[in-house]
């Protein structure tokens, strides 16, 4: 049994030496690099299901909590750092070419390492308990973002983007600080776990009410959404992916945590629930609509971020259902594997056509007919088909919704599902409707990226028949 | 005992069409084997269907397999006598249509395989017992139509694929709602998917009647039926589908949705049903005499056919309102009889238009001279959509009325010493509804009137008469249609042990 401390540590370790590797690595193909992380990370994960409970230092300060919520984002976070790598690897070529240098492949070994010191503040965040330690471990992934949102520096898009972000994220920042402080005001506590039995002041809605606002931005709920179609277009595919996995779903962990112990209070629920539930139908209907006229993939995929982060609060604002923590979860691991498979299709078909528009699909069921039925199963899934992962954490979250008798939401949310489906079988029509275009390249696969896609597609189909597996790893 | 060892012969039936549609995208010749895949369902129904009556009443072929038992779901395969028609006619009408269906020349491998989805989509939903697999099945045939459509159909394909891909989603996930609604109204701790328990449980008294839950269920499953106000994309779709996808559709699996109501909301929530009839009543006559009107101004077969399948709904919703074992038992016998003559109208639709490529009544005309088996296949069909005494459909109707007439609180008699004679809203609808049989045999008759007789276009006098496959799966069709309407004993048998306890 390791102390679940350790994973950080090592995760950190592995940054570390990485980086040392990276600038001894001068004649090696940089790609090396990214193995070495891939299966560095993927160690820790293995480790991840041998940890015992620490009675570490920290945790004897409340600072850090190891309950299996935290664990299952820490190894959550790890996997979405594998499979970002794994982009990343089809992706490098891409990045090189926007990056000046005298040496071939200067700046891509960074670009491999960069997301192993995000994926340890984010494992940090599972975690963390207290506010301090909350804000520290959320600079740390927001920090790292700016770097590789803005990483294609000749490319006038991504600089955009990371600037974009830059400012929207250090304005979130200041939210949440002046929040914990107004909080820290009213309760005399950073503590999230020692906070109890508080009077609902006004001082103190105004507090969370402001963590909300932060918070609101990390996770991409109206009206806090505003960056995220231009920081996705922007952004380099794998670090889109990265954020729209990675970040939202630390987001939802913190969300979830911070939230806990003021809605244990009835005085503070009757307050905060509306709040939260207003918050999910207004992102549900911008998300949705706003998708609809989308041509380009990857903003569309943003939209789409914005649109499940609504499904996620609906789950958030059934507070009090049995099922509801766990649908959450599960929810998110689905849109762990159906996003993470989309962009997986994405890279290489972007690459071999040039784009990234939906045009760029046309005909792909003709080209390259195992890319296709993956990116079918991608799309069926985030639309909501049955049979698929997506599907079934919507069954889930809308069961707890109506068991909170939260009507209105729920209507609203299967009104939204039935524009999902227009927007995502765009993608569809255009793999399998449009003919492909006469001079199309061959597309080609990486090994690991076909790796991962299968992986990503039984997962899907698998978990959409039989849950149970992922369920029972669930708290 | 280790569960794979112990399924449920329907489990069977289910996989076939998609282990067919795997070989037939692994490169196998794809009509062949859809062709054997379906008729290897057919045959595994047809020894069901022989071995049922041995095993006596209520679900037969259970298996059941835990899937989220935290929410009492789980995978429950099982069927009665209801389900067993519904699964013959899934089977037959996949048979007849892969048997009409033209290889297109565009990826003949994704057009067979979507049928093949489609088939299992439907079977799988009339042989699940659990509510969250019987929804989820149904889903299945929603992408396969989508691209059926898309693909390979004809005229406006891709406003018509839309439209119906949003609407039965829509649909569809109103009916998920109303699905969990009737999952939390049961008393808690006790909560199942499981069909035979919830059934139980109603029996016992322990679920509140939810108006909301069959209001949910009635727009969800009304969506995906057609009904009156919902109905709009059905028309559309089935006019630009090729003829297999309609005739599926169309035939089979818009019956889920009335299908999933006599199931759920007839013996579960009863109340509900007799407090809101008055308003299904009003959309029933809607649809028999709204879209009969409608139907009748229609200029071309494939429109009027998608029409009058919409208007054909509601004298099924007419025998599901009423809700006496009669009425019920009507509209159970019209699923399957108006899945056989809907399915063989469009295939003789889809085989005219690969012959004269229009379907307009003001270019045809005359065609009986050179196609004269062609022509008594349609009127067959014709006569058996219309209801005609000795077609299966004459006794659904003929029972779906008798029992809607006697449906409601009688307003005939004597009170006070006086006599009355006044008719409630089950039997004003009831008239309406035997008006609708005059409208359709207004359609039906000068369809067939303007298309095969009258004079000969000079353009139609080569035209070749319907033979092989096409010719075999109609007569088969009629065979059976004309079987099961001299011996409606056959059905009624089945299917009314499995209505209403």
């Amino acid at each position: 049994m390791i102390p679940p401390l350790a994973l950080e540590i090592c995760v950190v370790c592995l940054g570390l030496f990485l980086l040392m590797a990276d600038s001894f690595l001068v004649k090696t193909d940089k790609s090396a690099l990214a193995y070495g992380a891939i299966v560095g990370l993927g160690c820790v994960l293995v480790l991840s299901f041998f940890t015992g409970s620490g009675g570490a230092g920290m945790e004897a300060c409340g600072f850090y909590v190891t309950d299996p919520q935290g664990m299952f984002f820490k190894r959550f976070a790890l996997l979405a750092t594998i499979l970002t790598l794994v982009l990343a690897i089809d992706y490098a070529p891409v990045v090189e070419r926007f990056i000046p240098g005298s040496a071939p492949q200067a700046g891509v070994g960074e670009f491999f390492v960069l997301p192993v010191f995000t994926c340890a503040g984010l494992m940090w965040l599972a975690t963390a308990a207290d506010f301090i330690m909350i804000f520290c471990a959320l600079e740390l992934v927001t920090i790292s973002f700016y770097v590789q949102v803005a990483y294609m520096r000749r490319s006038a898009a991504s600089l955009e983007a990371g600037t974009k972000y830059l400012i929207l994220g250090a304005l979130s920042t200041g939210f949440l600080v002046y929040g914990i402080t107004w909080i820290f005001g009213m309760t005399g506590q950073t503590n999230l776990q020692q906070i109890a039995n508080v009077p609902a002041s006004a001082g103190l809605l105004f507090g969370i009410g402001l963590v909300l606002v932060a918070l609101g931005f990390k996770i991409a709920a109206v009206p806090f959404q505003f960056w995220v179609p231009d920081v996705y277009q922007g952004a380099p595919t794998p670090v889109a992916a990265y954020l729209s996995v990675a970040s939202k779903a630390a987001g939802f962990a913190v969300l979830v945590r911070v939230l806990e112990p003021f809605l244990a209070l009835s005085t503070l629920r009757e307050k905060l629930l509306p709040v939260l539930s207003v918050l999910a139908a207004l992102t549900l209907l911008y998300g949705n609509l706003a998708a609809i006229p989308q041509t380009n993939f990857k903003r569309l995929l943003g939209y789409s971020s914005i649109a499940h982060a609504g499904y996620l609060l609906v789950g958030v604002a059934s507070y009090g259902a049995v099922f509801a923590g766990r649908a959450i979860l599960f929810y998110l691991f689905g849109y762990l594997v159906m996003t993470f498979l989309a962009f997986l299709v994405l890279v290489p078909v972007a690459k071999a056509t040039g784009g990234e528009e939906i045009s760029h699909f046309n005909g792909l069921g003709r080209r390259s007919p195992g890319l296709a039925f993956s990116m079918l199963l991608a799309m069926l899934s985030l639309a909501g088909l049955p049979f698929t992962v997506g599907f079934l954490g919507k069954f889930f979250l809308f069961e707890a919704a109506m068991s909170q008798q939260k009507y209105p939401l729920v209507v609203i949310g299967v009104v939204t599902v039935a524009c999902g489906f227009y927007y995502y079988l765009k993608i569809i029509r255009a793999m399998y409707w449009q003919a492909p275009p006469e001079d199309a390249p061959a597309i080609t696969v990486s090994l690991p990226s076909r790796v991962a896609i299968i992986i990503l597609s039984a997962l899907i189909l698998i978990l959409g028949v039989y849950p149970q597996p992922l369920l029972r790893m669930l708290p | 005992m280790n569960p794979l060892f112990s399924q449920s012969p329907l489990l069977f039936l289910i996989v076939v069409p998609l282990v067919a549609a795997a070989f037939i995208m692994a490169g196998w010749n794809a009509r062949f084997t859809a062709l054997l895949g379906a008729s290897v369902s057919l045959f595994f129904v047809c020894v069901l269907l022989a071995t049922y009556p041995t095993l006596g009443p209520g679900y037969q072929f259970v298996s059941s397999v835990p899937v989220v038992p935290q929410l009492g779901i789980s995978f429950t395969l099982g069927a009665d006598g209801l389900s067993l028609v519904m699964l013959a006619l899934s089977a037959l009408v996949t048979v007849a249509a892969v048997a009409v269906a033209r290889t297109p020349e565009k990826n003949p491998q994704w057009f067979y395989a979507c049928l093949m989805f489609i088939s299992a989509g439907v079977i799988g939903a009339f042989a699940s017992v659990d509510l969250f697999f019987f929804y989820m099945f149904h889903e299945l045939a929603l992408i396969p139509t989508f691209l059926l459509i898309g693909i390979w159909g004809s005229g406006d394909r891709q406003a018509a694929a839309w439209k119906a891909t949003i609407y039965l989603a829509l649909g569809s996930f109103v009916l998920m709602l109303g699905l969990i609604g009737l999952y939390l109204v049961q008393p808690e701790g006790y909560r199942t998917f499981d069909l035979r328990r919830i059934t139980m449980m109603a029996e016992a008294g322990l679920i509140t009647d939810a108006a909301w839950v069959y209001l949910l269920l009635l727009t969800g499953f009304g969506i995906l039926v057609s009904l009156f106000p919902f109905h709009t994309w059905a028309p559309q779709a089935y006019a630009s589908a090729p003829a297999p996808a309609a005739m599926l559709h169309a035939g089979v699996l818009k019956k889920f949705g009335l299908y999933g109501l006599i199931r759920i909301a007839a013996p579960i929530l009863p109340d509900a049903v007799r407090q809101y009839s008055n308003i299904l009543l009003i959309l029933l006559v809607g649809n028999i005499l709204y879209i009969g009107y409608v139907t009748i101004a229609q200029r071309k077969l494939d429109w009027m056919l998608g029409y009058s399948s919409v208007m054909h709904m509601g004298y099924i919703f007419l025998g599901f309102a009423a809700l006496n074992t009669v009425s019920l038992t009507g509209a159970s016998m019209m699923l399957f009889a108006h899945g056989l003559s809907i399915a063989a109208l469009f295939a003789l639709s889809g085989e005219l238009r690969a012959r004269t490529g229009t379907l307009d009544f003001a270019e045809l005309g005359g065609l009986a001279k050179t196609m004269p088996a062609f022509g008594l296949f349609f009127g067959f069909a014709a006569m058996a959509a219309i209801g005609l005494p000795g077609f299966v459909g004459f006794a659904g109707e003929l029972l779906v009325f008798f029992g809607s007439f006697s449906g409601g609180k009688s307003l005939m008699g004597f009170a006070g010493g006086k006599e009355i004679f006044a008719l409630n809203n089950f039997q004003i609808a009831t008239v309406c509804g035997v008006w609708g049989v005059v409208i359709s045999a207004i359609y039906m008759l000068r369809a067939y009137r303007r298309i095969f007789l009258g004079t000969q276009n000079a353009r139609w006098s080569g035209l070749p008469d319907l033979a092989g496959l096409s010719r075999t799966a109609l007569t088969v069709l009629i065979t059976v249609m004309l079987a099961t309407g001299f011996f409606p004993q056959l059905l009624v048998k089945l299917i009314a042990p499995a209505l209403l306890p």
